[in-house]
């Protein structure tokens, strides 16, 4: 039965692609209101997947539980990596701001690799080894837990940014820089704000990417490029877009592995990268550039 | 040659003397270690030279610089590993197919008005496609990697690049030499001040009548190109390629560093950028090394900490903060 092989495979790939979304979204919402790239974005995510495994491996605490102090603790990280160190270089030339977070990437990746050392870790819970039935396709059990956390999650950041008199505020930032200083807004803290949203998003997806994969700590520059790739898929500063273009990524990189051969998965994620940027290049969902 | 020196102070022009002289004379009373590490600082000053063409006179930012390096690595290094061509000869095939990948990038990007951050993503996103490529390609190795024979070398040759460090620590000098000289010809030249008006502002350069298209993927195929014969000396240097190191994001990262630090857009900044770079992570490798200190991950973190310290001083880079220290600033 080659099909429920197929459909299996890509249910799985939509749902890691859900928490590749989550990730991908933190990146989006940083670009589009700071309009900074954060090279740092997968290293973030690292941290978020150490914290994830410290918590387990001495406490005993389930990631899915820790998701929200872990989200926290890279609130605070963004927040403070944005007020003292990206803040100066706004109105920098983006080659300046690129190799600041190198460098902030740099230190993270080495700093992780000093405490935790090379080798891969991973949490092994109670369920680690479950799966639900749904018919004829099959998926594993943290897989669905993670995808259904990545989309409450993204929905509470969809509604804070709706509803919210802050989401508001920082929307305002987005549109009109101008504009929103001359409202009175206090621009650089919404920034930092923003900043710290994008990496708690980074923080939840990590707590939960750690049910699916292995970590090390060389891990980050992969994921980076996996988040440019899927933001700019689904459109730079659309959030819809992001959880688009990460389940397109996910079930690609699925389909991918299954078909030819895992190691060239990300192969096709790049390929689909380059046909958006030349024939879409503002994204599935994004709005054209004036 | 009086074209050529026309505008630099008399202080510059002795320490260039100097730097040359030093750098020329090295190899009699440098040890191995030694000569190694200038080999490092001369390929990183040349590989950062033929990037700043690029991004520092053009403006177009690449962080997808080791996909040159690699397909002249990997181009010479099959022509000679399967055929017995000489490097030299192998140049004249890894040459045309880098300049062409430039080309075709650069065509993509600029027809399809991808520019910025996008721009420098496309590249990325090419030297990754490159890396994955070249692991399932079995012709040169595959992710097992891809080994030029190695001997004990008793005597140099030059034309088939096997011999002792001093002969590549000669070439390369040469070759960093000659990119200078190419960079400060290109810059004095028309094509040189179009590229700074298209870096600064490229809608007032393209309503001034410069063809912008035409003059970015210049930029892009001569960056390519120069950048590609480094990736022949790094196959024949290091004698094993593995599309894991050659082509990854953190090489082209390693590149681009030494003109950022140095100072983007100047003459002297990638070459003062590798030196300090270099010469610093070594510096702290040895003296952990003294301390009985090897963790791995401290020399890095080291590294990273000195880059954002340099970044967040000084944004212009180095360079142009060291020659209005030192009063070298050009007379124009």
């Amino acid at each position: 039965m080659p099909l429920d092989i197929y459909l299996n495979v890509a249910v799985s790939g939509l749902l890691t692609g859900l928490v590749y979304g989550l990730m991908a979204l933190g990146l989006s919402v940083i670009f589009g209101v700071v309009r900074v790239v954060n090279f740092a974005h997968g290293e973030m995510m690292t941290i978020a997947m150490y914290l994830a495994i410290l918590a387990f491996a001495t406490l005993g605490l389930d990631p899915l539980v820790m998701m929200v102090p872990i989200a926290g603790v890279l609130f605070a990280l963004g927040y403070v990596m944005q007020a003292g160190m990206i803040n100066p270089f706004i109105n920098r030339p983006e080659h300046a701001q690129f190799i600041l977070l190198v460098a902030v990437a740099i230190i993270m990746v080495n700093v992780l690799l000093l405490i935790f050392g090379p080798d891969a870790r991973n949490v092994q819970t109670g369920y680690s080894f479950d799966s639900f039935a749904f018919g004829r396709i099959i998926v594993d059990a943290t897989k669905v837990y993670a995808g259904a956390a990545a989309i409450v999650v993204a929905a509470a950041l969809f509604a804070f940014f709706r509803f919210s008199f802050v989401g508001k505020a920082i929307r305002a930032c987005a549109d009109n820089y101008t504009g929103a200083l001359v409202v009175g807004l206090d621009v650089k803290r919404l920034y930092a704000l923003t900043f710290g949203l994008g990496a708690a998003c980074v923080g939840a997806a990590g707590s939960m990417l750690v049910l699916i994969i292995d970590v090390t700590p060389a891990l980050g520059p992969a994921y980076t490029l996996l988040a440019f790739v899927i933001v700019i898929t689904g459109g730079l500063g659309s959030m819809g877009g992001a959880l688009l273009g990460g389940v397109l990524i996910g079930v690609t990189e699925a389909m991918a592995g299954l078909l030819f051969t895992p190691s060239a998965k990300s192969m096709f994620a790049f390929a689909i990268l380059v046909l958006v940027l030349l024939f879409r290049p503002q994204g599935l969902m994004g709005k054209r550039a004036s | 040659m009086r074209e050529l020196l026309a505008g630099v102070p008399g202080r510059g022009l002795a320490l260039i003397a100097a730097l040359l002289a030093g750098l020329l004379a090295a190899p009699f009373f440098a040890n191995d270690y030694l000569i190694t590490v200038l080999i490092l600082i001369l390929y990183f000053a040349y590989a950062g030279q033929a990037w700043n063409i690029m991004m520092g006179f053009a403006g177009q930012l690449s962080l997808g610089h080791a996909l040159y390096v690699g397909l002249g690595a990997y181009t010479t290094a099959a022509l000679y590993v399967h055929f017995g061509v000489a490097p030299w000869i192998g140049l004249l095939a890894a040459l045309p197919i880098a300049m062409t990948a430039g080309a075709i990038i650069g065509f993509l990007a600029f027809r399809f008005g991808v520019a910025g951050v996008y721009f420098a993503i496309l590249t990325i996103a090419f030297a990754e496609f490159a890396r994955i490529g070249f692991d399932h390609l079995s012709y040169v190795g595959g992710s097992g990697g891809f080994f030029l024979p190695v001997a004990q070398y008793a005597e140099n040759d030059l034309w088939n690049l096997r011999g002792k460090p001093v002969m590549f620590y000669y070439l390369m000098l040469a070759l960093t030499v000659a990119a200078f000289l190419v960079c400060h010809a290109l810059l004095r030249s028309r094509i040189g001040y179009y590229w700074l008006a298209i870096r600064e502002d490229e809608e007032a350069a393209r309503a001034l009548g410069i063809d912008t298209f035409r003059y970015k993927m210049l930029a892009v195929v001569i960056s390519a190109g120069m950048t590609s014969l480094a990736g022949v000396f790094f196959a024949f240097y290091y004698n094993n390629l593995f599309p894991e190191q050659v082509f990854h994001i953190s090489r082209s990262i390693e590149l681009i560093l030494a003109p950022i630090i140095g100072g983007i857009g100047t003459l002297f900044g990638p070459i003062l950028g590798a030196f300090l770079l270099t010469g610093l992570s070594e510096g702290v490798t040895e003296s952990l090394h003294a301390l009985g200190f090897e963790i791995p991950g401290a020399k890095q973190v080291f590294y990273g900490i000195c880059l954002l310290v340099v970044v967040m001083a000084l944004p212009d880079g180095i360079w142009p903060w060291l020659a209005r220290r030192l009063g070298l600033e050009r007379r124009s």
